[in-house]
């Protein structure tokens, strides 16, 4: 008896020491988390302000706003949106309720995630060899986009196919059952149902995409260009490259450097907010789906 | 209301290699209620999504024999899979609504078939409702989600998501296996209203179900129809020792 005690209270205690360690790293992570966080909110506070945001740069970058650096991005992100959201919810829908179950399809569902690992670099060199030289787009808004885009394809096809493979198959049958056909089952059954996962996963991703460099290096952007694009054939400045820019080939680094906070904290607070326009979109649709 | 008659002439029926039907035929009349019996795997399932070609959608199956409504091959080579699906109806074992409201679940099949009407749509909805023995439990909830009925409810919400398309044959698949007592017998009750406007066929393993509800009933075993007779004899003085064994209980 006693000695069942015993062990009742080593195992106890040893328990307790491990939920200790974990609560001791995950602190530790996370407190890691808020101090790159809170060095960037607090540098980059200073210079946010209105004519910050709206301006355009000045004296070699280190004076004046990002403005059309925001705008440079927020074009380019739109701009992969518009392209990778159709194309891949269809494949997705396509290799997840159309094609057989082959080794081809595999082979393809395969590559599809290796492509999703493949350095972003990589990409951009082929945006450039693809769109802006061979389709002759040059560096532009457009060239940009569809090299970004195919950064998100992946994801997108993914998470379309997974959110479909989800579904219980008894909504399939019992749409089926009542003479419906198999495309007005998926329109009207299985994409409202899946819509909440796919849409998450794509502005999780946009999210992800709106922080490269690498990608819109070759592709799209400018070093220094104080003015808006007026069409998807003109190139832009962006967040991460011209953050990229002034933090190691100004003129004068020392002076730009509280423009570099400024920036780095725009960047992150527009993916912040794209994260929680993720999570709002996400439960707004999942109410409606239930009673629409 | 039109209702039909259903028969299977020597019916085999592979999935791949494996046959789950072996040479079954059999005759259903209009405006009765045919229960399905016999052991789990005998092939009541099966038999049944040949009836409205649900056997389709799984790969390898294969079918042999003929298989007429109202004496119409239904797996003749001009029919529309989607218009034999509305004249032939179907409820599951597990009640499956979709993630809409109550009104739109019924007034889903009507939609997908291309009624625009929006009155037509509402009364069709109604009636439906009141066939399936729900509208006085949901009147004032229409726009709610189905989620949110009981089980029961639910099951009896597939039952006339079914009957808006105006089918005149049911098929249901155990339909009370997963409620309870209560929702089970508004359920049979259900059945026995419905055999006026519908021809039925129902799989049950619940023997008392199978003799309250139906007037034939077919005992099925190892893919083979070992008796269809009036349920009555079936359920007193059957012809096969198998069959009397079985419904008697003394049977694995
Ligand atoms: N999709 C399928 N693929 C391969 N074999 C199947 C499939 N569906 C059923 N079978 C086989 O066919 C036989 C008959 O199955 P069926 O579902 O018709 O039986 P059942 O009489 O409805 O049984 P239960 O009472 O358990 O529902 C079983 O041996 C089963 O394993
Ligand atoms: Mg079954």
């Amino acid at each position: 008896m006693a000695s069942a005690d015993k062990t009742a209270r080593r195992k106890r205690r040893s328990e307790k020491a491990v939920f200790w360690l974990l609560r001791l790293m995950s602190l530790a992570v996370v407190g890691v988390l808020f101090w790159i966080l809170g060095f960037i909110v607090v540098k980059g506070i200073e210079v946010i302000d209105w004519q910050f945001l709206t301006g355009m740069p000045k004296e070699g970058m280190t004076e004046g706003g990002i403005f059309p650096a925001i705008v440079g991005t927020l074009c380019l992100v739109a701009g992969s949106v518009v392209i990778a959201f159709p194309i891949g919810v269809m494949s997705g829908i396509y290799i997840s309720e159309y094609a057989p179950d082959n080794w081809l399809v595999k082979f393809i569902r395969v590559m599809t995630n290796n492509l999703s690992g493949v350095p972003s670099i990589v990409f951009g060199l082929f945006g450039m060899a693809l769109f802006v030289n061979t389709l002759g787009f040059g560096d532009s808004i457009i060239a940009g986009s569809c090299t970004l885009a195919l950064l998100v394809l992946p994801v997108v096809i993914r998470t379309t196919e997974e959110a479909l493979r989800a579904i219980d198959h008894s909504y399939r049958v019992g749409s089926l059952a009542l003479g419906a056909t198999k495309l007005q089952t998926i329109r009207k059954v299985l994409l409202p149902m899946a819509f909440p996962n796919i849409v998450t996963g794509l502005i999780l991703s946009v999210g992800r995409i709106s922080g490269e460099t690498a990608p819109i290096l070759f592709t799209a952007v400018a070093y220094f260009l104080p003015k808006l694009p007026t069409s998807i054939f003109d190139q832009v400045m962006a967040l991460p490259y011209h953050l990229y820019v002034i933090a190691t080939s100004g003129t004068d680094l020392e002076a730009a450097r509280p423009m570099a906070y400024g920036t780095a904290l725009v960047l992150i607070l527009i993916v912040l907010f794209i994260n929680l326009l993720a999570g709002g979109l996400r439960r707004y649709f999942g109410n409606k789906v239930k009673t629409n | 209301m039109e209702t039909s008659s259903i028969s299977a002439k020597d019916v085999n029926f592979y999935y791949g290699d494996f046959q789950a039907l072996r040479n079954v035929s059999l005759e259903m009349e209009r405006n009765t209620v045919t229960a399905l019996i016999g052991p789990s795997g005998c092939g009541k399932s099966t038999f049944l999504r040949l009836l409205n070609r649900m056997n389709d959608l799984i790969p390898g199956a294969r079918l042999e024999g003929k298989v007429t409504v109202d004496g119409e091959d239904i797996y003749g080579k001009n029919v529309q899979v989607v218009e034999l699906r509305k004249k032939v109806g179907m409820v599951f074992q597990k009640p499956n609504p979709f993630p809409k409201s109550i009104f739109e679940n019924v007034a889903y099949g009507l939609r997908v078939n291309g009624v625009r009407d929006r009155e037509t749509i509402r009364s069709r909805v109604e009636e439906s409702l009141r066939g399936a023995a729900l509208w006085e439990e949901v009147k004032d909830k229409l726009k709610r989600s189905a989620f949110e009925l009981s089980g029961g409810q639910q099951q009896r919400l597939c039952i006339a998501r079914a009957l808006a398309v105006q089918p005149s044959i049911l098929l249901m698949d155990e339909p009370a296996s997963a409620l309870d007592p209560v929702s089970t017998s508004k359920v049979e009750d259900l059945i026995y209203e419905l055999k006026k406007n519908y021809t039925i066929v129902i799989v049950t393993h619940n023997m008392q179900q199978a003799a309250r509800v139906s007037d034939r009933t077919a005992f099925f075993y190892l893919g083979k129809l070992v008796e269809y007779d009036r349920t009555e004899k079936i359920f007193t003085h059957p012809s096969e020792e198998a069959t009397q064994n079985y419904v008697t209980g003394r049977f694995g």
